[in-house]
């Protein structure tokens, strides 16, 4: 075998995304948690917006950049929870990984379906987080008297869902790469 | 005999740097031939582990050289090795290693998919291989409904998914009862004989021993002893 008969061995792409789908699915309730850490870290997020947009010019400088800094502060508590979770179930999958390794899996297919794993949690976490604490802070304002302009009320969430989705895919790098790393050898591991 | 499947060239395997550095291998040159049923034996940190690491392309070694089906597995980037263990090697564990989020005919497709073979084409060939070690009926069970025996099954499919040359077994019958791992022995001689695959197996198990055409005695990092028998026929 030259290097030349090597053809590029990554299966389609459905098959990552399968593997993903079917992670998830197996792990439901700690992967459920790792959502809602995300959906809360967005909510929070994504109500400060709505009450920022409700108060318009009207609001406290100060006050405004205090808020800032607290749902800055949440989020990247939120990007480490989640890079905390996903490198758990690195080292938990050990043998998982391993076995695809000797199965014929490339690095990037690993890296793939981690990568795909973490877009389906971030994605669902987002999209539930941003909604609702946008949702639930534009009835507030409303019933305080003061409602954020529904145009304003619909670009958080937007951008909460985005927000959130570029959060999980940063913090899946390094729990990526070291899935990646993992030799094929620690299929054979019998220790737990 | 036929030819050489597998051949190591004063393989040395060390680990660590410097007064702290272990030499699990030390100078191991042998050849392993096509169609031949092999096993493996020494004691726990005789460097066997090591040794079949190293002829399953799981690792490289320190000094000499692995030729795997000619191939020199040093030169081989992690792609190239990706694919050599793709194509050419079968593995089974003792801890059996199905995917446990995938039903027994995708564990035994997915290699194939790897190897770039169509979906419908790999379930047609993953029913026939899933039929040939018994399990045809079971094709849609996840891994936790099987039994051990079962699952070690469904491996055994998964490593003839891409008709490899060579089969990798590490200690196939260590978590299984003996009932079990007799049926396995069984079904791994009888994969042998009919469809001429390399069987390399590291084991203890000395009904496995039994069935072997040789029989590699490893201890202090060297191949101390080859054994070659008339396999017992039951």
């Amino acid at each position: 075998m030259r290097a030349s008969d090597v053809r590029n061995t990554d299966p389609p792409f459905w098959v990552a995304w399968h593997q993903a789908r079917a992670s998830i699915r197996v792990r439901f309730w700690r992967q459920a948690i790792t959502a809602a850490g995300v959906a809360l870290g967005i909510a929070f997020f994504s109500s400060m917006q709505v009450l920022q947009a409700a108060e318009g010019k009207g609001a406290d400088a100060a006050a405004v950049s205090r808020n800032q800094w607290l749902v800055a502060t949440s989020l990247v508590m939120c990007l480490v929870g989640i890079t905390n979770s996903m490198l758990m179930s690195v080292t938990e999958r050990f043998r998982e990984i391993g076995t695809m390794k000797c199965l014929g899996a490339s690095d990037t297919f690993v890296v793939k379906v981690y990568f795909l794993e973490s877009l389906q949690l971030g994605l669902l976490g987002s999209v539930v987080g941003s909604v609702f604490g946008a949702g639930l802070m534009a009835m507030a304002t409303r019933a305080m008297g003061q409602p954020a302009p529904p145009s304003a009320v619909g670009a958080v969430m937007g951008f909460g869902t985005v927000l959130g989705l570029v959060l999980t895919v940063v913090a899946a790098i390094f729990p990526a790469i070291q899935a990646a790393r993992m030799p094929a050898a620690a299929a054979l591991r019998v220790e737990v | 005999m036929g030819e050489v499947v597998v051949r190591t060239t004063d393989l040395v395997k060390q680990y660590g740097e410097g007064e702290a550095s272990v030499r699990a291998l030390n100078g191991v040159s042998c050849e392993i031939f096509d169609g031949e049923y092999l096993s493996i034996v020494g004691p726990s940190g005789s460097g066997k582990s090591t040794f079949f690491n190293m002829i399953g392309g799981l690792d490289r070694p320190s000094e000499g050289s692995v030729f795997i089906n000619s191939v020199d597995i040093a030169q081989l980037t992690p792609k190239e090795l990706a694919f050599l263990r793709c194509h050419t090697i079968g593995y089974i564990f003792q801890t059996f290693n199905l995917i446990t989020v995938r039903t027994a005919l995708e564990n035994v497709t997915l290699p194939m998919l790897f190897a770039g073979t169509s979906p419908d084409e790999a379930d047609e060939k993953g029913m026939k291989l899933l039929d040939l070690v018994g399990l045809g009926h079971r094709y849609h069970h996840r891994p936790s409904e099987l039994s051990g025996g079962q699952q070690q099954r469904v491996a055994i499919a998964r490593a003839l998914a891409n008709s490899p040359a060579i089969i990798l077994a590490d200690e196939p019958t260590g978590n299984l009862d003996l009932k079990t791992g007799q049926e396995i022995i069984d079904l791994l001689r009888k994969l042998n004989q009919e469809q001429g695959v390399t069987v390399i197996a590291a084991t203890h198990d000395h009904k496995m021993l039994g069935v072997s055409d040789r029989i590699f005695h490893i201890s202090d990092g060297k191949l101390d002893r080859v054994e070659t028998q008339t396999p017992a026929t039951h």
